[in-house]
């Protein structure tokens, strides 16, 4: 009931709201804990990527930006050409 | 066959870690099991109080580890239950007191000689924790449904899975109903959705353990209280048995009708 008239008062249940930033803080964590993940998550993605197009894998950066209410991966991967034969294979 | 080592930890302090221990140990031999409780918590020993052993106390964990006694002599047999026992730790050590390996070697000891060795954990992950893991092959981990402790339970259980300790067991301590139905405190479900483990026990906050601590009888020998009854499931669970979660059919049933009506449930953004 509470819950309901703080809502009418527009604010969240502060259950709702703890639940949203532990999600929030963890995704942080266990990236931080373990930067062998984002480490082997970027070789797959040099791998998937290479399928289509040259990339400048020296200056390729993943790296997971925070917001005050989301958490991002944010890749910035220099094309340095795309295959030829991308459309045929699409197709 | 050797027994189960079983440790019980949680990362954030005073969430209830020697609490579980003293109440599943005691459910487990209650059930007829030979137990034995290792305090690893050196230098904050509480177990001993817990269990009401505290005036029995000759030896300790650091001194058998020394090699200035035998085990069998630092073993402390309950008052009401003989397959019951306490492994006390040192109150005037440190936790570098001993090292992993010693640990690891007397748990082995143990489990040569119990069904079940519950090990208390210190809070933290620090040498404390690292050794009282060490002799353990299963851990359960305790958390109150609060953010900072549940942040520090994913931790743990990151580090425990580094150490080789699989598939520990959650406990969620100290759930308030009232404060679930209000909205004002994470759900059982909430919890399990974040941490994503096999979820073993709810304990609901209840007085009735401080007043079974004054007196140094564990709750679970009071099956009429509801910690009690859910100290005893999960002692049960342990053994393998299949105890439905009545707790937990409850507050999800309450979750849905919320949902249903569209009472304090802001839609969720895309995960
Ligand atoms: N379900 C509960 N309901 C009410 N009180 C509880 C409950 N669980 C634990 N407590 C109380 O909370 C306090 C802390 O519990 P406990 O000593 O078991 O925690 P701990 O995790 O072992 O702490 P530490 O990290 O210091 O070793 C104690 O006073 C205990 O009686
Ligand atoms: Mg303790």
């Amino acid at each position: 009931m509470l819950g309901y008239i703080s809502r009418l008062f527009g604010r969240q249940e502060s259950s709702r709201t703890a639940k949203e930033r532990l999600r929030l803080v963890l995704v942080h964590d266990r990236a931080s804990v373990s930067p062998e993940l984002l480490e082997s998550l970027k070789e797959e993605l040099i791998e998937v990527i290479s399928k289509y197009m040259e990339i400048d894998v020296a200056e390729m950066e993943v790296a997971l930006d925070r917001d005050d209410d989301s958490v991002a991966l944010v890749a910035n991967i220099p094309v340095r050409q795309v295959k030829r034969n991308l459309a045929q294979t699409k197709h | 066959m050797a027994g189960r080592a079983i440790v019980v930890t949680s990362g954030k302090g005073g969430v209830g870690k020697t609490t579980t221990t003293a109440n599943v140990g005691t459910g487990l031999a209650l059930a007829g099991r030979k137990v034995v409780l290792v305090d690893a918590d050196i230098g904050l020993r509480n177990l001993d109080v817990v269990m009401g052993l505290e005036n029995r106390i000759v030896y300790d964990l650091v001194e058998v580890i020394e090699g200035h006694c035998e085990l069998r002599k630092a073993l402390i047999r309950h008052k009401q239950l003989d397959n019951l026992y306490l492994l006390p730790t040192a109150q005037t050590r440190e936790k570098d007191a001993v090292t992993p390996e010693q640990m690891r070697d007397l748990v082995a000891e143990l489990r040569e000689e119990f069904d079940y060795v519950l090990i208390d954990s210190p809070a933290g992950i620090e040498h404390g924790f690292r050794n009282a893991i060490a002799g353990a092959t299963e851990a359960l981990i305790v958390t109150t449904p609060e953010v900072t402790a549940v942040r520090d339970a994913d931790r743990v259980i990151g580090m425990l899975e580094a150490y080789d300790v699989k598939d520990p067991g959650l406990i969620i301590n100290r759930i308030r109903p009232d404060m679930v139905r209000r909205g004002d405190m994470l759900d059982i479900d909430d919890v399990i959705d974040i941490l994503r483990i096999d979820l073993v026990g709810i304990v609901p906050d209840d007085q009735d353990i401080i007043v079974a601590t004054n007196r140094g009888e564990p709750i679970v020998l009071d099956q009429r209280t509801r910690a009690g009854q859910a100290y005893q499931n999960i002692a049960r669970r342990i053994e393998g048995e299949e105890v439905p979660f009545r707790e937990l059919a409850e507050s999800s049933f309450v979750n849905r009708l919320r949902r249903l009506v569209g009472i304090g449930n802001k839609r969720r953004k895309a995960n």
